[in-house]
């Protein structure tokens, strides 16, 4: 038995990303964000884009990218306050944000990858973001009801992957990667190290390769992937 | 940071005990890190994904895959662990989190709080705020007694967004060591050089202190 090579390059991994897709992005600031997949979709342009992210990035970063090309329509995010651009085009009304609590959005994304239609749960109950769902009662509880989240496409950055689509993330970097790699339709996943089928360990696979449709080799890795400096 | 504020953050640092997990949120109480000798034993948890903090690194030996939930370029010790953003919350509301730290701008005599959200002024979105107030099992707050302008933030009812309902459990300001219990705050410990009556002032709700002498810090 053999496993299917998946390897392909950067420009058709992204092709298939048109006007008014969803797409998730792996990433909590910069550790998992995939800025080389990112930035070949904004060379590429599809418009009116959902984009659901924990995060807008920092200015000049990423998703920053893709605000600043004006190809976004919504975000569905946890949190952007280090993005003044996209603070900004919330409040003039250019894009719509959508807040989730940070687990919430984690679990959402899981269900969509678990076949499930949504959970029920008690974050966020008499707060605003209770506000216009639906209150359900389970087991003498009450709750309100979160629907699950898939995508289009998610875009996935790993620091290791083999041509299969067996995934590694490094660290921190871990984050969304795993549950949006199982929540879309079709799953790119950019890696810093691309090896043959059985260079990673069984037992080290964090997303296995079936949830996987492309595997592109990063080369060198661009300034954004580095350490940011601040003061 | 002032001598008064320094006190408070070691006083909040000697409410966490041995073997605790603790998540710390952004601003002050990720100080209070720094009050805590290097051999106590605490697991740190941080919502991004790691379990076992090690101490944050400078420019030259961080790590681009190792930061905390504040963006800071942290590092791991014996016995870490990586995970994802569906575990790193699981741990948060199943009961396994036993204490966060947060900031506030409003805190309620019932114990709401309010630290994410200015309507037409700032909204950033609550990242990960929200579970932890209403799932930690003890939620202690970290804050100045007044605003900027002077206004009290511990109030009879929050005037902004709530983060999280009835969730706090104890305040530390730079003025005192505030209980919520019973929908009431009752003072506990007062700072160096001030009066019962200068709290009593700075604060925006009924206060129950206790009789006799308080704890100074």
């Amino acid at each position: 038995m053999k496993l299917a090579d998946k390897s392909c390059a950067l420009e058709e991994a992204v092709s298939r990303i048109g006007v008014g897709a969803t797409v998730m992005l792996s990433g909590f600031g910069v550790p998992g964000t995939p800025f080389a997949l990112i930035r070949e979709l904004v060379r590429q342009g599809p418009k009116n884009l959902t984009i659901i992210k924990n995060d807008a990035n920092e200015k000049g970063m990423g998703v920053d990218h893709l605000l600043a090309a004006g190809m976004v329509k919504k975000l569905i995010v946890t949190h952007i306050g280090l993005n003044a651009r996209a603070m900004a085009m919330m409040n003039a009304g250019d894009i719509e944000v959508e807040f989730c609590a940070q687990g919430m959005l984690a679990e959402r994304v899981r269900a969509g990858g678990a076949g499930l239609m949504g959970f029920v749960t008690d974050i966020g109950l008499g707060t605003e973001l209770a506000e216009g769902k639906t209150r359900v009662e389970l087991g003498g509880r009450e709750g309100v009801l979160e629907s699950a989240l898939r995508a289009d496409v998610a875009l996935i950055h790993a620091a290791r992957a083999d041509t299969f689509g067996n995934l590694c993330y490094a660290a921190a970097a871990r984050n969304f990667s795993p549950l949006m790699a199982m929540a879309a339709d079709r799953v790119v996943a950019e890696a810093e190290v691309v090896v043959a089928p059985g260079g990673i360990v069984p037992e080290e696979v964090h997303t296995p390769g079936p949830f996987v449709d492309h595997v592109v080799p990063l080369g060198a890795l661009g300034e954004e992937y580095g350490v940011v400096r601040r003061a | 940071m002032s001598d008064v504020r320094d006190r408070m953050v070691a006083r909040a640092a000697r409410e966490i005990a041995r073997g605790m997990v603790v998540n710390l949120g952004i601003g002050l109480p990720t100080r209070v890190i720094d009050h805590l000798a290097a051999d106590f034993p605490v697991c740190l948890h941080t919502e991004n994904g790691l379990s076992g903090i090690g101490p944050t690194l400078p420019y030259e030996q961080a790590d681009r895959n190792l930061i905390d939930a504040g963006g800071a370029y942290v590092s791991t010790i014996p016995g870490s662990a990586f995970f994802d953003s569906a575990v790193s919350f699981a741990l948060v509301r199943s009961g396994r989190l036993d204490l966060t730290m947060l900031g506030a701008f409003e805190v309620a005599q019932n114990g709401d709080l309010a630290n994410w959200k200015i309507p037409g002024k700032f909204s950033p979105g609550a990242g990960g705020g929200i579970e932890l107030a209403q799932k930690a099992r003890r939620v202690v707050v970290l804050t100045t007694h007044v605003d900027r302008k002077g206004n009290p933030k511990l109030l009879e009812q929050c005037s902004l967004p709530l983060t999280a309902t009835a969730c706090v459990n104890r305040v530390f300001t730079d003025m005192a060591v505030v209980d919520v219990a019973e929908g009431r705050f009752h003072l506990r410990e007062i700072a160096e050089g001030l009066s019962v009556a200068d709290v009593v002032k700075a604060t925006g709700a009924g206060l129950i202190v206790p009789e006799g002498e308080l704890p100074r810090f």
